[in-house]
């Protein structure tokens, strides 16, 4: 009845879903009575599992093959890991590299799989929250198997830091080569225009309630008004209206200025990732139920296209 | 050379709305082409346009009401589509990835693809694994979050860039037959012309049970149950600014002066 949680890592750092499965994890394996193994896979295995030798891990497992992340080999060896442990619970993270292996490890496994993942418990059998309808609404999910695979939201969890008495294995993954079919080449950053959003003190950030290109002129006359940067949900880059590097999410930039005004965004859970630790958050949205107000301080329930003017207005 | 491209239909909800035992009340719901196939469908047409050769079938797994969709699919430039649905399925209740995944590689199996494409996730459900467990399958390889593609048909890779998350691409050569599951921003999806639309009403659309494609009813059994939806507790404690668009401007610039934000 243990629970394995594989950790992640990139460019030489533990990312802190690592750490946060170890929070989620921990508290599966004292509901079903076993223990906690966590593992990681590539760079330097042994740097990263006396790191993940955190309070409440029974064992880390070291595999030590290979630097980066490849899913051909992740899913070989998490595989491998799973078969011999064949813990109740296998944590994946949900993140874009656990989503490039977990859905193949649980189908290799023939264990089903629920993804992006908010809560859980194994009390009475197992049973995961998740979002639907980009959470509008929530809903609980029984899994009816012995065992199963999860991969867990980042940043739902609290990482844990306390160090712990954990057993560090290494553990031999064999790797059958002909079946790597995907060669990592390289890392790139996303480059753009040459304003830093990071670094500013106030961000004005405009989503697809604007509509059309042509009405971002009242953004960046607010922003002009306020002293303020412009950046934008990711609608906006897509469609070449904003810069890549304006971007503010998952897969964008995070940011954490004094006050981030998000007009006409819903607030995505891969855009609220790279906003939340923003000091004052204000959300100008006509939808009340937009998810954006379950984390704004201050908000306004109406059109943009009569609160921005007006707004303007105020401070000329 | 055939793309297979995996088409959905979401549901969009209303601003408001009722939720009616385990799903929104039919009147709050929107059926809408779900956003990330729609750059996958925009993928497939632009390397039929490139290529000679080139054949674009579209899948859907879905009742018949979600005909009108693939057809904005079909107008958009694909060949023609496939649509599997029967009491089985409706009566399966939560689709699950692994169970979808079964019912589209039973059709893979039948078409042979040398490139599927999906949505990175779909807007309604987000599972976001569907095409990895499809991938699997199939015995196929994958890329998972793919926002740019440079195919190479002679040496028989893909060149992808993979979005991770802060910024960073992952640069990754990956051999195909493959299936990539497809960020939006990788192209710029077209309208469908008048001609398109027009066009579209001809094409084939063929429509299958699971016995039709080779399966047994009683394999798709999803094992997860969905228990309950409801609106989550907000923890936010938003002020909310009541009243006109000047009043709640007047707040809000009173609030920022506060904040010290002004030019
Ligand atoms: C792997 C992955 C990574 C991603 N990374 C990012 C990321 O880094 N950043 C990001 O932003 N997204 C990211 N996304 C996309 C994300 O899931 C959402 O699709 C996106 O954030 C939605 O942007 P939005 O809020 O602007 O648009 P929508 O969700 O369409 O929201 C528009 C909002 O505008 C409101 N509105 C409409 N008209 C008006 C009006 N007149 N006045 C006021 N309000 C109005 C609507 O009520 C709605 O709430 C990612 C997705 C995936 C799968």
């Amino acid at each position: 009845m243990s629970v394995l949680a594989i950790a992640e890592h990139r460019r030489g750092e533990l990312r802190p879903v690592s750490l946060e499965q170890l929070a989620a994890g921990r508290a599966l394996a004292d509901e079903l009575g076993g223990e906690l193994h966590t593992a990681v896979i590539g760079g330097d295995v042994e740097a990263f599992g006396s790191d993940l030798n955190r309070e409440g891990v029974d064992i880390v497992h070291t595999v030590d093959i290979g630097e980066e992340f490849n899913h051909d080999v992740y899913t070989q060896a998490v595989t491998q890991l799973a078969t011999e442990l064949n813990p109740t619970v296998l944590l994946m993270p949900n993140s874009v590299n656990g989503l490039d292996y977990a859905p193949a490890v649980a189908n290799r496994l023939g264990r089903p799989l629920v993804t992006d993942v908010v809560d859980i418990d194994a009390e009475d059998g197992l049973t995961a929250t998740r979002e639907l309808y980009g959470s509008k609404t929530e809903t609980t999910i029984d899994v009816h198997a012995e065992q199963a695979a999860v991969t867990i939201r980042p940043a739902e969890w609290p990482t844990i830091e306390a160090d712990g008495d954990a057993t560090i294995e290494a553990f031999d993954a064999t790797i059958d080569e002909s079946a790597v079919k995907s060669t990592v080449k390289g890392f790139e950053e996303v480059g753009g225009g040459d304003i830093d959003i990071t670094d500013a003190d106030v961000l004005v950030s405009v989503g697809r309630g604007i509509e059309e290109e042509e009405n971002l002129d009242i953004i960046h006359d607010l922003a002009e008004a306020l002293d303020a940067t412009v950046s934008g949900s990711r609608p906006l880059i897509d469609n070449g209206w904003l810069e890549k590097d304006r971007q503010v999410g998952q897969s964008g930039k995070v940011v954490t200025p004094d006050v981030y005004i998000a007009i006409g965004i819903s607030g995505a859970v891969q855009h609220v990732a790279g906003m939340k630790g923003s000091d004052t958050i204000v959300a100008i949205n006509t939808d009340p139920n937009a998810p954006i107000f379950d984390i704004a301080d201050y908000g306004i329930q109406d059109d943009l296209f009569e609160v921005v003017p007006a707004l303007i207005e105020q401070f000329q | 050379m055939k793309i297979l491209v995996t088409v959905k239909e979401v549901a969009a909800v209303d601003d408001e709305f009722e939720i009616d035992g385990l799903a929104i009340d039919d009147r709050y719901v929107t059926a809408d082409l779900n956003e990330w196939d729609e750059y996958a469908v925009e993928e497939a047409v632009q390397i039929k346009e490139a290529h000679d050769d080139v054949e674009v079938v579209t899948v859907t797994i879905g009742p018949s009401e979600t005909d009108e969709t693939i057809r904005q699919a079909l107008a958009k430039g694909a060949d023609r589509a496939i649509r599997v649905w029967d009491d089985a399925l409706a009566d399966a209740g939560l689709l699950d990835p692994e169970t979808k995944a079964e019912v589209l590689a039973a059709v893979a199996a039948e078409e042979d693809p040398d490139l599927v494409l999906t949505g990175v996730q779909s807007a309604d459900d987000g599972f976001g694994a569907t095409g990895v467990t499809l991938a699997d399958k199939l015995d196929m390889e994958w890329g998972a979050v793919v926002n740019d593609l440079d195919l190479d048909l002679e040496a028989g890779v893909a060149s992808v860039h993979r979005e991770l998350e802060g910024g960073v691409e992952e640069l990754t050569d990956i051999e195909i037959p493959a299936v990539l599951t497809i960020q939006t921003g990788i192209n710029d999806p077209r309208y469908a012309s008048l001609r398109g639309i027009r066009q579209a009403q001809s094409k084939e659309l063929a429509e299958y049970s699971l016995v039709d494609v080779g399966l047994d009813a009683a394999e798709i059994e999803s094992p997860l149950e969905q228990t309950s939806l409801y609106e989550p507790e907000t923890e936010g404690e938003a002020t909310v600014f009541e009243g006109s668009p000047e009043e709640t401007a007047a707040e809000l610039a009173e609030l920022l002066a506060e904040k010290g934000v002004t030019s």
